[in-house]
């Protein structure tokens, strides 16, 4: 134990561990986290009053801190800046920003995570349209290699502009146009709206007319969002009580589309769990952000409350007798494997994000055991603008086994990076025009579909359409929608370890696959970066490893983490010869 | 839903009670499907993925956890199967000093397994912890397979000693601050020594024995000290 723990003052610890006596584990995150807010880290001292007040062991609390980037057992600066380490922040000059921060700084050296100096490097911030970015304690700030090269920090308190577009938006509607702390702005802009329309519906009809939505799941496994309702509906439950989970931890480095929703119209996201809720027979959900979305976090919270004064929280909603639901809004605290459902549920339980073993399955064994479903949040805001405009009309845009519109994150060598909404069937080639093309009229090297856990093609692939269809017809899963463009310039060696480093930092852990292949992968490939060449073992080795996590691991996240490498060594075999 | 379900393991029918896994199913035909992580009396987690077989699913399946189904073709040694068999246990002998861990030493000879072939990469380097009188902990031997964590917990003592530090490739077994077990919560029940499959966990008395003392040396040397400085 440190020196310091001894000499910290207790006094305001257990004036907030009075505001969480009586409560049990589920609550150690937010205990954490409030902790941490008075101390800039968690003290041992403060650890056991925490351990005391919910009554979880000291070992399981030491466990829980470890795992997290954003939680500290060692002293550490009360504003940490983080800066983003991953492809598109590096092609925009994140190593110049390091250098220039930490010269401003007087910052000695900077050390990946744990670091006593405040200056931190970290896996994607989902700002990728504003790269090279970072988070200067809870602010977000982008486009730093000129803001640096003008000012000096602090750098001013501005906020970052929203990018988005698309020819008619029908998710982003609101976006940039209605102030997202007033719940009066979002009614008068067809708020609430569609919840009505939902409440017209016994909740076997609602799902139905989801189901005719033909919407798939758009935190990357691509189920339909009706038949996961179905299931979680009819799940037995000794207790009769279901949840819905709405899952904002967009952590996949290339995407930042739920960003963008989160804190552009939050109300929406708390209006379509409603109508989830409702489907479902829940009474409560949750809402997980990301612990580096503070903005998102904040603006969801906000949205919260002022429906729950409205009520359009609570109990007996919108006037329907015995229609109770009230949702939580949770802050995650640096885990990309968070993402996963099962993570998600251990997260929320104030346990290490471990996944864990399927079967049983979220829609009858899912937080706290009991029947969940799990949405992304682009997912119920297209389900949101659908019932909005009528089955018909959704059903008319996009193509027939793709319908409606879709979030596409342009990044990288784009001329306008941003976020698209775009009717499914949109080529890539298309879409990259509709981004500006690339700067001074580059030509293309290769595109990461997917984010990191998607595959790279080839400037042969443009022609491919963004529909559900076309993408297992070609091999390229649609994933998040993120796609990353890379010029001729780009080294590609150096991307692929990027990604390579990503997965090593965001493994759990948990199974030996991918909490050996990631480190391997990684250290293989950095031998590749800079130099021209790799032994012929080590490409064989690549292959063993990619193999083996890919068909071992237990969860998504090992199942992908060789993905683009795989993908890379296919389509460029002379990559590292 | 019936009491009975029939599939096929390596081409031979086999028919089990609802809920057994593939592991216990193979069992029944005298195919024995390697495990490093599973044992029999605690809860399966499914960690170390060496019981992987092939059901033609885009991915394997862990035997040890996943429950037999009706008209399942399980392949348990299928070229993929034992491809990955051999490169994840060459990536765990690369990391984990496995000298003491003979069961998986029959494995590595088993999937002819190379050893040297990740020696250039990082291994898992702690140092041993001396700071009990009744084991010694030498994680630079730990495979994460986490019986010990589940022993010390809900599998049996609830005395909740034990937990993970880091992440990923970091994650090492560990406590409360990195205290020493006899500021923990361990009551020296003995079960995690008792069920690590490597020479992560030892009696004391048994390593200084290895190490060539005799008996009544080793039997003083165990002996807690009393100004508790570290050997
Ligand atoms: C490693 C990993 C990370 C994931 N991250 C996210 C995420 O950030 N957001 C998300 O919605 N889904 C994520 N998922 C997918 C979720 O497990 C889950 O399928 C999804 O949230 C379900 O919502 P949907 O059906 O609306 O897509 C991730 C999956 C894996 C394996
Ligand atoms: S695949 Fe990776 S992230 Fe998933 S459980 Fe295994 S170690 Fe954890
Ligand atoms: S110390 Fe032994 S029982 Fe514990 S995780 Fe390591 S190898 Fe397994
Ligand atoms: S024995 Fe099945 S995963 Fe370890």
């Amino acid at each position: 134990m440190t020196e310091e723990s001894s000499t910290i003052d207790l006094q305001p610890l257990h004036l907030l561990a009075e505001s969480y006596r009586g409560r049990s584990r589920d609550a150690l995150m937010p205990f954490l986290q409030d902790a941490q807010a008075l101390y800039g880290w968690l003290p041992g001292e403060a650890q056991k009053t925490v351990a005391e007040t919910l009554r979880v062991p000291l070992a399981d609390i030491h466990g829980v801190i470890e795992f997290y980037s954003m939680l500290y057992n060692r002293p550490t600066s009360k504003e940490i800046i983080r800066v983003c380490n991953d492809p598109v922040c590096q092609l925009a000059g994140a190593e110049a920003v390091i250098e220039k921060i930490s010269e401003q700084l007087g910052a000695s050296g900077i050390h990946i995570e744990r670091s006593q100096s405040n200056v931190e490097r970290v896996s994607c911030l989902g700002l990728c349209e504003h790269a090279p970015a970072a988070l200067f304690g809870e602010d977000a700030k982008g486009d730093l290699s000129s803001a640096l090269a003008d000012n000096h920090l602090p750098l001013d308190a501005s906020s970052l502009p929203s990018k988005v577009y698309g020819d008619r938006l029908l998710i982003l509607d609101r976006v940039g146009k209605v102030n997202p702390r007033s719940l009066v702005e979002y009614l008068e802009s067809d708020g609430y709206t569609a919840l009505h329309k939902a409440l017209d519906h016994e909740p076997s009809d609602l799902i139905d007319l989801v189901n005719q939505t033909g919407i798939l799941g758009r935190g990357g496994a691509m189920f339909p969002v009706g038949r996961k309702w179905i299931f979680t509906r009819d799940a037995t439950s000794a207790t009769q009580e279901r949840y819905i989970l709405v899952n904002g931890d967009e952590s996949e480095p290339g995407a930042f589309k739920d960003r963008v929703i989160m804190e552009d119209d939050p109300f929406a996201i708390i209006e379509a769990a409603t109508i989830g809720a409702y489907a479902i027979g829940a009474k409560k959900g949750w809402i997980f952000v990301r612990g580096e979305y503070p903005l998102a976090y904040r603006r969801l919270a906000n949205a919260a409350d002022k429906a729950r004064e409205g009520g359009y929280l609570g109990d007996d909603i919108l006037g329907v007798k015995g229609f109770n639901f009230d949702i939580e809004i949770r802050r995650g605290a640096g885990a990309y494997i968070c993402g996963e459902e099962t993570a998600l549920f251990e997260a929320i339980e104030g346990k290490r994000g471990f996944p864990r073993k399927k079967p049983p399955f979220p829609v009858t064994h899912g937080l706290f055991q009991r029947p969940t479903a799990v949405n992304n949040v682009e997912t119920l805001a297209a389900l949101l603008a659908a019932i909005k405009i009528g089955v018909e009309k959704w059903r008319a845009i996009g193509t027939e086994q793709s319908p409606g519109t879709k979030l596409f994150c342009m990044s990288g060598h784009v001329e306008r990076p941003g976020v698209y909404e775009m009717p499914f069937g949109i080529t890539i080639r298309e879409m990259i025009k509709r981004a500006g093309g690339l700067p001074n009229g580059a030509e293309i090297k290769a595109i990461l579909v997917g984010g990191a856990a998607g595959v790279f093609i080839g400037p042969d692939k443009l022609d491919m359409q963004l529909t559900y269809e076309h993408s297992r017809q070609y091999g390229v899963p649609l994933g998040s929608g993120a796609l990353m463009v890379f010029d001729d310039s780009v080294d590609l060696r150096q991307v692929v370890f990027q990604i390579s480093r990503f997965f090593s930092h965001e493994s759990c852990g948990k199974c030996f696959p991918c909490q050996l292949g990631t480190q391997r992968q990684m250290e293989i490939l950095e031998r590749g970066v800079g130099r021209k060449t790799l032994a012929a073992e080590d490409l064989v080795a690549l292959e063993d490893i990619g193999m083996a996590m890919t068909q071992t691991s237990l969860c998504g996240l090992g199942q992908t983490a060789a993905s683009a490498t795989l993908s890379a060594l296919e389509l460029w075999p002379d990559l590292y010869r | 839903m019936g009491d009975e379900v029939r599939l096929k393991i390596d081409g031979h029918d086999v028919s089990v009670p609802h809920g057994t896994s593939i592991l216990e199913a193979a069992a029944k035909l005298g195919i024995k499907i390697p495990v490093v992580c599973y044992h029999p009396h605690l809860s399966a987690n499914g960690v170390c993925r060496i019981c992987a077989v092939d059901v033609g699913w885009r991915v394997q399946v862990a035997a040890c956890v996943t429950t037999c189904s009706d008209g399942m073709e399980v392949r348990t040694n299928s070229d993929d199967v034992t491809r990955a068999r051999r490169t994840n246990l060459e990536m765990l002998a690369s990391t984990v000093n496995l000298e003491d861990a003979p069961d998986i030493q029959t494995l590595l000879e088993k999937y002819q397994a190379d050893r040297t072939r990740f020696s250039a990469g990082q291994k898992r380097e702690v140092p041993v912890f001396d700071d009990n009188p009744f084991f010694l902990r030498d994680y630079s031997q730990c495979i994460n397979c986490w019986r010990c964590v589940q022993v010390c917990a809900e599998d049996a003592q609830y005395a909740f000693a034990l937990t993970f530090n880091g992440r990923g490739f970091e994650t090492t077994i560990g406590t409360f601050m990195g205290q020493g077990m006899t500021d923990t919560t361990c009551v020296f029940c003995g079960q995690c020594v008792g069920v690590c499959p490597t020479g992560a966990l030892k009696p004391k008395r048994q390593s200084l024995l290895e190490m060539g003392k005799s008996p009544d040396e080793a039997m003083k040397l165990a002996r807690p000290k009393n100004d508790r400085k570290r050997a």
